[in-house]
């Protein structure tokens, strides 16, 4: 077991080795992206909002965040109903 | 090959998450683990959207140099960074109960049946 | 848990306020600085966790009633974010529908030109509050239900 936990992470080490040495952006050059240029254009101009970020977080991709927030709900319920009062010792 | 040390540093604590995955037996290293993996992939976003000698995308704010960082990758970042929270607080739940259950939190023991 | 001793208690009930004021300030600038709904909100639930390592579960479970948290302030953030982006559902879903552009308002000068984008800021930071302060309570709560023992002498806590 030990010796396959090994070999697994040998192969894994190496491959990502070789996978790193010829990424297709390097770092600190991602190319030219047209949705961050538009996004980075037109927030303050349409919106009036100065931290771009929030802009895309809140109106350009609110989507997620309604997903996002669906899921935190629903994660602080079931830790609500892990815990609730009345639970009967074990 | 020395301009992408960043990405080096991320792989190097994936794979420490992952060893830490398969190797452990106590639950809570298994917890803070996969805590661990999560932050190396939010880095290795948040590093795939930088520019060199980039400003923060702020408008007003930025002071002079080079062009903007890309915002999505930030943005998405941000809403795998709440996920992540609300996932960890569901697993460090579920071993609490665990605990109470079993007595022990060691992967090995917890594995027996036990009315 | 016990609570600590009256040093850390003293400092904990001083720097809780500035911890919650400095969150509802994240919050509210979300959109003109760094920081947002979600990192404010965050900020504002650590003020809940300050009291609770300070005074000890048993005390803040006694205080405090938790559907302030669990239904006030959670579920009323969550359906106000809902609410504004069904608003602009004549256009389209999460439409601006009353934000002004940058040229306008720099002539006109109105307030809030931002639109829906700083009202949805501060509805996804109360609901981020509510949720976190929410989830330590449960686990404080948790924590008395596991351990059935009363722990007599706990490293750290001096009293």
């Amino acid at each position: 077991m030990k010796k396959m936990i090994f070999i697994l992470s040998a192969v894994i080490i190496g491959g990502l080795t070789c996978g790193l040495l010829d990424v297709p952006h390097p770092f600190g050059d991602p190319g030219v992206v047209p949705m961050d240029e538009h996004f980075l254009g037109q927030a303050l101009k349409d919106l009036s909002t100065e931290n771009v970020v929030t802009s895309i977080v809140f109106d350009y991709r609110g989507f997620d965040t309604i997903g996002e927030a669906a899921v935190l709900f629903t994660a602080i319920c079931s830790v609500t109903a892990l815990f609730r009062e009345g639970r009967k010792k074990s | 090959m020395i301009g992408n040390a960043p990405f080096f540093v991320v792989g190097l604590l994936f794979l420490w998450g992952l060893m830490a995955i398969f190797t452990q037996k106590n639950l809570i290293k298994i917890a803070m683990a996969i805590t661990i993996l999560g932050s190396s992939v939010n880095m290795f976003l948040v590093a795939l959207g930088y520019r060199t000698g980039g400003r923060v995308p702020i408008h007003f704010l930025e002071g002079d140099g080079g062009p903007m960082v890309l915002p999505t990758p930030q943005a998405m970042t941000l809403t795998a960074i709440v996920i992540a929270l609300a996932t960890t607080a569901l697993i460090l739940s579920l071993i609490m109960l665990i605990y109470r259950h079993y007595g022990t939190i060691n992967v090995d023991e917890v594995r027996r049946l036990r009315g | 848990m016990k609570p600590l001793s009256l040093i850390v208690r003293t400092g904990c009930n001083l720097f809780a306020w500035f911890m919650l004021v400095f969150g509802v300030n994240v919050v509210v600038h979300g959109y003109a600085s760094p920081g947002g709904g979600f990192q404010g909100g965050a900020i504002v639930a650590t003020f809940i966790a300050f009291l609770l390592v300070s005074y000890g579960g048993e005390k803040i479970h006694s205080w405090v009633n938790e559907k302030i948290y669990d239904l006030i302030l959670e579920e009323t953030g969550l359906l106000l974010f809902i609410t504004l982006a069904f608003m602009g559902l004549p256009t389209s879903f999460f439409y601006n529908f009353f934000t002004i552009p940058w040229e306008a308002y720099q002539q006109t000068g109105r307030l809030f030109p931002q639109g829906t984008t700083a009202i949805m800021s501060i509805a996804v930071g109360i609901e981020v509050a509510g949720a976190l302060s929410m989830v330590i309570l449960s686990m404080f709560k948790g924590i008395r239900l596991v351990s059935d023992r009363q722990i007599e002498e706990e490293p750290g806590h001096d009293r």
